[in-house]
C-alpha cells in the first residue's frame, strides 16, 4: 500500500487514519472507519513505549518468580508453605477462590449484560473477558498446586483406568473440576468467537505478510457475509444465555467445597449466594482497576467513558452492599443456631488472633466502599482505581478469613494451631498476580482490547462523539 | 472465469435497499458488511438457522452423556456404599450433569456456527479483490455470483451500476 506523509492509502484511494492523530475533531462522531483504524492500530502499528517495556519486565519477573515457586513446590512438597494441621487449606485455596471470583465479572459483563440489552457493555466486554480467562487460568492452577502429589491431578477426571476405580461423584471437589474446566473452556470459546470478526479486520488491515498470515489463520477466513453474521449472532446470543447460569453455578460449586464440610464458619447454607456475590464484587473491582489505566494509556477515553466507569461503580456498590448483608447474616445465623461452636467461631473471628484480618475485611469491603454513594466519586477515575484496589485486597483477606480463621480453631482445643505464611506462600500469590498481569499485557499487545465490530454497530445506532 | 460481481456501498441502508432490489432479479445474491446489519439475512431470504437446534442437541449429549457415566460408574462398574446413600444418588449427580450440559451446548453452538458458515475457509476468491479489505472496516458489498441463472457479465454489471453504488468490481475465480 502507498503512504502519504505517514498516512496509509488503500489501493482504492481510501485513506486510513494515521496513528496518533486527533480524529475525529472535537464534537464530531466516530465513524466505523475511524473506530477500526484507532483500535487496530493499537496492536498493528503503535510502537511499544517505555512504559510498556517496564511493565513487561516487571510482570515477567514476577511470572518467573511464580514458576520458581511452583518448581520448588513440586520438587519439595507443600511443606515449604506454612500449612499445618488443622490449617491444611490456606494460601492456595484463598488464591483459588479469589481468582475464580475475579473471573466472574468478565462473564457477567459480557453475557448477562448482553441478555439485558445493556449496550454500554460493548466497550468493556472484550478486555473483561480476557481478564476472566487469565484469572480462571490462575485459579485453575491453585488447587493442583496444593494437592501434595500434583502429578496425580488427573485422577479427578473420570476415565476407565487400570485401577478400576471411579471418582466419588458425591463430592463437591469432583464437581469443582467439572465446573472450573467448563468455565474456562466456555470463556475461551465465547471470547474467541467474539474475536473472529475483529481478527478479520486485523488481517485486512495488516501491512506485513507475517501479521496477515497470523491474524488470517485465526480469523478462519471470516468474510462478514450476511448469512455468516446471522448464524454468528444466534450462536453468540446462545453462548451468552449458557454462560450466565454457568457463571452462577461455578462459584456455587466453589462455595460448596466449603459448606459441605462440618467446620464451623463453613457449614452454612448462605454460602452459595454469598460467594457468588463476593465473586462479582471482586471482579468488578478488577475490571475497574484494569479499565482506568487502559483508557488513559491507550487514549480510549471516548470509548471507555466516565459513564462506563460510573456504571461499573454502581454495580460495585450494589454487590458490596450484598456482601455487607452477608457478613451480618452470617454472624446472626451463628447466634441464632445456638450452637456453641458456631458462636465461638464468630467470636474468634472478630476478637481472636485473626481479628486484625477480619476488621480489615470490614474496613476494605464495607466501610470504605460506602464512598461510592457519592456520584462525584463515581465519576473520578483515579478514586475508582484506588477503591478497586482496596476492594481486591479486602476480598482476598475475606477469603483468607473464611478459610484460615475457621480452620485454625478445631473442635478440640488441643488441635488449635496458628497459620503463618512463609516466603513461598507470598511468592505464589505475588507470582500469580504477576503472571496475570503479564498475560494481560500480551493480550493488549496482540489483540484488540475493544470489540471493533460491535463498536461499529453501536456507533451507528448511538453516535459516539469525540471529547478532545 | 468470474466468481462474482461486487457492488460497493457506503452504508447499511444503501446495501439493504440494493439487496431487496437485486433479489427480485437474481437468486444467488450475497451481502457483506463490517458488522451484523439487522434484517440483512432476512432480505436475503434467510429466516432461521439451525444453530439453536445443534446447540440443543449438544447440550443433551453433554448432560445425558455425563449422567450416564455417573450412573454406570456408581451403580454398575464400581458400586460402593457411601454412608448408606442409594447407588444412583441423582441429586448429587446433577452438578456435573449441569456443567457438561453447558459445555456440550457451548461447543455445539461454536462448532455448529463455524461448520454451517463454511469456516474455516482460509482462501476465497473474494480475498483476491483489494477493495474487499474494506469489508471488515467501513464498506458494504453486494455480490451476485456468476453461477446465477440470469448472470451475464455485461448486463449484470449494468444492473449493479443502476443501483447507484460507489463502484462495481469483478471478482476473478
Amino acid at each position: 500500500m502507498a503512504t502519504d506523509g505517514g498516512t496509509l492509502i488503500h489501493p482504492s484511494g481510501e485513506r486510513y487514519v494515521a496513528p496518533g492523530t486527533l480524529v475525529p475533531p472535537r464534537g464530531e462522531r466516530y465513524t466505523g472507519a475511524i473506530i477500526t483504524d484507532k483500535i487496530a492500530d493499537l496492536v498493528l502499528v503503535r510502537p511499544m513505549g517505555r512504559g510498556f517495556y517496564i511493565g513487561f519486565i516487571v510482570t515477567s519477573a514476577f511470572t518467573l518468580l511464580f514458576l520458581v515457586a511452583i518448581s520448588y513446590l513440586f520438587a519439595t512438597g507443600v511443606g515449604i508453605w506454612g500449612v499445618n494441621q488443622p490449617v491444611a487449606w490456606a494460601f492456595a485455596l484463598t488464591n483459588f477462590v479469589w481468582w475464580v471470583g475475579i473471573g466472574h465479572a468478565g462473564t457477567f459483563i459480557s453475557a448477562f449484560l448482553l441478555l439485558l440489552r445493556q449496550h454500554w457493555r460493548t466497550s468493556v466486554n472484550r478486555f473483561a473477558e480476557a481478564m476472566t480467562i487469565f484469572a480462571v487460568a490462575m485459579a485453575g492452577l491453585m488447587p493442583i498446586l496444593h494437592l501434595g502429589r500434583p502429578w496425580f491431578a488427573y485422577w479427578l477426571v473420570p476415565y476407565p483406568d487400570v485401577m478400576n476405580i471411579w471418582p466419588q461423584w458425591r463430592s463437591p471437589l469432583i464437581w469443582d473440576i467439572f465446573a472450573i474446566a467448563t468455565y474456562i473452556i466456555v470463556s475461551i470459546l465465547f471470547w474467541y468467537m467474539g474475536l473472529i470478526p475483529d481478527l478479520a479486520s486485523l488481517r485486512d488491515r495488516a501491512q506485513s505478510r507475517t501479521k496477515q498470515i497470523a491474524y488470517g489463520l485465526f480469523a478462519l477466513g471470516w468474510r462478514g457475509e450476511a448469512r455468516q453474521w446471522f448464524r454468528f449472532e444466534t450462536a453468540y446470543l446462545l453462548m451468552a444465555g449458557l454462560a450466565t447460569p454457568l457463571v452462577i453455578s461455578v462459584h456455587t460449586v466453589v462455595s460448596l467445597d466449603f459448606s459441605f464440610g462440618l467446620v464451623p464458619g463453613w457449614h452454612s447454607t448462605i454460602f452459595p449466594p454469598y460467594f457468588v456475590d463476593g465473586a462479582l464484587y471482586s471482579g468488578f473491582a478488577m475490571a475497574i482497576v484494569l479499565a482506568v489505566p487502559l483508557r488513559a494509556i491507550f487514549r480510549l477515553r471516548d470509548f471507555i467513558t466516565v459513564d462506563h466507569l460510573s456504571k461499573m461503580a454502581i454495580l460495585l456498590l450494589v454487590t458490596g452492599e450484598i456482601v455487607f448483608y452477608s457478613y451480618v447474616v452470617e454472624a446472626f445465623n451463628a447466634y441464632y443456631s445456638a450452637d456453641a461452636y458456631e458462636i465461638a467461631m464468630i467470636k474468634i473471628r472478630y476478637f481472636g488472633p485473626y481479628a486484625p484480618i477480619s476488621w480489615s475485611v470490614i474496613l476494605c469491603n464495607v466501610l470504605i466502599p460506602q464512598a461510592l454513594w457519592s456520584g462525584k466519586l463515581r465519576r473520578n477515575p483515579l478514586a475508582l482505581f484506588c477503591l478497586g484496589m482496596v476492594v481486591l485486597l479486602g476480598m482476598w483477606l475475606e477469603r483468607f478469613m473464611i478459610i484460615v480463621a475457621s480452620l485454625e480453631r478445631d473442635f478440640l482445643p488441643s488441635s488449635w494451631h496458628m497459620f503463618y505464611p512463609t516466603f513461598w506462600d507470598l511468592a505464589t500469590l505475588a507470582g500469580s498476580v504477576g503472571a496475570f498481569a503479564f498475560m494481560f499485557l500480551l493480550f493488549l499487545r496482540f489483540l484488540p482490547a475493544i470489540s471493533m465490530s460491535e463498536l461499529r454497530k453501536e456507533a451507528r445506532e448511538k453516535p459516539i462523539r469525540a471529547s478532545a | 472465469m468470474i466468481h462474482s460481481l461486487l457492488a460497493e456501498f457506503a452504508g447499511p441502508n444503501e446495501l439493504l435497499d440494493a439487496v431487496r432490489q437485486a433479489r427480485r432479479h437474481y437468486e444467488e445474491v450475497d451481502a457483506y458488511s463490517p458488522y451484523a446489519v439487522d434484517g440483512l439475512a432476512e432480505a436475503l431470504g434467510m429466516r432461521r438457522n439451525r444453530v439453536p437446534l445443534i446447540t440443543l442437541l449438544g447440550g443433551l449429549i453433554g448432560g445425558g452423556g455425563v449422567y450416564f457415566l455417573e450412573w454406570y460408574s456408581a451403580v454398575i462398574d464400581y458400586p460402593i456404599n457411601s454412608g448408606g446413600r442409594p447407588l444412583n444418588s441423582w441429586p448429587v449427580f446433577i452438578p456435573p450433569t449441569f456443567e457438561l450440559t453447558i459445555l456440550g451446548a457451548a461447543l455445539a453452538a461454536f462448532i455448529g456456527m463455524l461448520v454451517l458458515n463454511g469456516l474455516p475457509k482460509l482462501h476465497h476468491p473474494l480475498f483476491n479483490v483489494p477493495q474487499f479489505d474494506l469489508a471488515s472496516r467501513n464498506r458494504f458489498f453486494l455480490g451476485i455470483r456468476a453461477t446465477d441463472r440470469r448472470f451475464d457479465p455485461t448486463l449484470t454489471r449494468q444492473y449493479l451500476l443502476g443501483l447507484d453504488p460507489l463502484r462495481v468490481v469483478e471478482v476473478p475465480e
